[in-house]
């Protein structure tokens, strides 16, 4: 051939990362697979309504049945209030950030503090409400105190997700607004945020995800209790992460058995809560002109 | 007043634009603020509960809090120390990272620059999926799955590599370091995985072409073009990994013998983190226990902090990498 050709060395180099490569990616792949391959395969023996509909009381050290009413409808009424907190508290911020703040002092500490508050482990902020809560307090351990603890851990979440989206929204529509003679803050309300809306739900959504499977601050915080109790404000209540702990560390079969059903139904739940979010993302992206 | 509008690259007006003044905008924005603050003001409680709390215990504890091996603070006289703890949350965390790094950059840069243009997204999806698989999932998977699969490799590991002391051991069993530290490798590749492939996206078009049009080929390419660029990303996104993977409590508490003790073999039954003793012990765990326990968070607190400040400081350090 007349064309130069790479040399054997080259080519064969190239080969052998572009193989180093692959396999990379398919070494990545084989947790996810056989994670979601057990516990789809062993959680299925227990997930059926009985377990969906029942409670641990009365179930004996090594018997079967029981389930983990208790426990799910602990972790909904425990993140329910954590947005309750964390949402409002995280979307004022981003709009200070973006609408006010500038590049001030202020906006600053509190950005670079939020990125800092993102890192911290989810076993500190449990560590903080039982030292804040429980201990200094003197309040006992709840579903509230554990709402409290995964409210910290969403905060900086929703605040980085707001940020981002309430950026896109061209200045363009801002400015329109001010045109008409709109003052600011209904800017903000009527026009801003509708805009950006279903970006925030997403961010929204996948901070909810994220502190839906979170065990530590529970496990320091709502304590354990087998038995169902609705109300978030007073006594242990469970979690579904904290059931799967507990029943993990069990030594009889039939709890390793409700640990994996267990399992199966987070991940569920969190997979749906993942789906709905990239869902809604790709329905209505913020109006923008990329 | 002036009625120019100055933007920032398509963001909001910074300096004050001519709007309609209204009573309802001092308020708004003052409540806005209000709401950064309650975030500073968290961060601050949070530092200033957990040294409250720790003091008591420290002052009730009886050996040295830096030194000591053991963690008995509901005996009395109270006794323990952060030393073991500490050690075995850097040595599974720098594993992990060990670990990790080589696969997650393999993995970024599979699907920047190697996976069909249609497909990746749909892959680097797929790796996403790995973070949102919670924690107390993959630690069921490691204690049922995972420990019992390890024992025959460190075995292996044992017999043929058992010259270099992290692989020599006295007794191998599955519920190791080094299982616990690949667990914490799998929940802490994505988010390296994620960054990087941020990063990679972000290197110029013009320098990939330059080098390819200067007959490079691809492993070349990447070698002279994005390597280069990314390096500092991907410096940064492994210290975020580093945090996340010491910070890991539940995955690694199910599956650390959770002993007392420092060795640098990583396949016999030892290890345990400040995370996962928080886990073990608060159960049983009196007042100076708890307390004792509070002190260790505080440490894992301060590590972490300094990790992730560090990891911020690269990338606000090169700007244009913060996305």
């Amino acid at each position: 051939m007349s064309i130069q050709t790479i040399s054997t060395g080259r080519r064969a180099k190239d080969t052998i990362v572009r193989g180093l490569v692959y396999l990379a990616f398919a070494i990545a792949v084989v947790p996810l697979v056989s994670v979601v391959y057990l516990v789809i395969k062993n959680g299925a023996e227990r997930f059926d309504l009985e377990f969906l509909l029942h409670s641990m009381r009365n179930i004996g050290a090594r018997d079967a049945g029981g389930g983990a009413y208790h426990a799910i409808l602990g972790t909904l009424e425990q993140v329910a209030l954590a947005s309750l907190m964390s949402v409002p508290i995280g979307i004022l911020t981003a709009i200070y950030l973006v609408e006010y703040g500038g590049n001030g002092r202020l906006a600053n500490a509190i950005r670079f503090f939020v990125d800092v508050m993102t890192g911290i482990p989810s076993v500190v902020a449990g560590l903080f409400i039982l030292a804040f809560w429980v201990l200094y307090l003197g309040q006992s351990f709840s579903g509230f105190a554990g709402a409290l603890a995964l409210a910290v851990l969403m905060m900086p979440t929703v605040v980085r997700s707001a940020e981002e989206m309430l950026k896109l929204v061209p200045s363009d529509l801002r400015e329109a607004s001010y045109a008409l003679g709109v003052p600011r803050w209904r800017t903000i309300v009527k026009v801003v945020l509708p805009t950006a809306f279903t970006g925030i739900i997403t961010g929204v959504m996948l901070a909810v995800a994220r502190v839906t499977g979170e065990t530590a601050p529970l496990l320091l915080t709502v304590f354990f209790t087998d038995s169902i109790n609705a109300d978030p404000f007073s006594g242990p209540q469970m979690g579904l992460p904290l059931y799967v702990f507990d029943q993990a560390g069990r030594p009889n079969d039939t709890a390793i058995d409700r640990a994996w059903a267990g399992a199966l139904t987070l991940i569920l739940i969190v997979m749906l809560l993942n789906l709905a979010a990239r869902l809604i993302a790709r329905w209505r992206s913020p109006a923008t002109g990329r | 007043m002036t009625a120019t509008l100055k933007t920032r690259q398509g963001g909001p007006a910074t300096s004050r634009p001519a709007v309609r003044r209204s009573r309802a905008d001092k308020p708004f924005r003052h409540l806005t603020a209000a709401a950064g603050v309650v975030l500073l003001a968290i961060m601050a409680a949070i530092a200033v509960f957990l040294i409250a709390e720790a003091i008591p215990a420290l002052y009730a504890n009886e050996g040295s809090f830096l030194t000591e091996l053991i963690w008995t603070p509901n005996n009395s006289p109270p006794a323990f120390g952060i030393g073991a703890l500490a050690f075995g949350t850097l040595m599974s965390s720098f594993l992990a990272l060990i670990m990790a790094v080589p696969v997650a950059v393999g993995v970024a840069l599979f699907i920047t620059h190697y996976a069909p243009r249609k497909l990746a997204g749909a892959l680097g999806y797929i790796v996403d999926l790995l973070a949102a698989v919670p924690s107390v999932v993959y630690g069921l998977w490691g204690v049922i799955f995972l420990v019992p699969f390890m024992q025959g490799p460190s075995e292996f590991l044992n017999e043929y590599l058992g010259f270099i002391p992290l692989f020599s051991a006295d007794q191998v069993v599955g519920r190791s370091m080094l299982t616990a530290s690949i667990v914490l490798a799998i929940m802490i590749l994505p988010i390296i995985a994620a960054i990087s492939r941020e990063v990679f996206l972000q290197v110029p078009r013009m320098n990939e072409e330059a080098a390819l049009a200067l007959g490079a080929t691809r492993w070349e390419m990447i070698r002279m073009a994005v390597l280069p660029f990314g390096r500092p990303g991907v410096v940064s996104a492994s210290m975020l990994g580093l945090g996340r993977a010491m910070g890991e409590t539940i995955a690694v508490a199910l599956i650390f013998p959770a002993t007392f003790d420092i060795t640098f073999g990583v396949l016999g039954p030892s290890g345990n983190s400040i995370a996962a003793n928080i886990a073990l012990g608060f159960a049983e765990a009196g007042e100076v226990g708890r307390g004792a326990l509070i002190a260790s968070g505080l440490v894992l607190f301060i590590i972490t902090l300094l990790v992730n400040m560090a990891a911020r400081m690269i990338v606000v350090g090169r700007s244009g990498a913060r996305k």
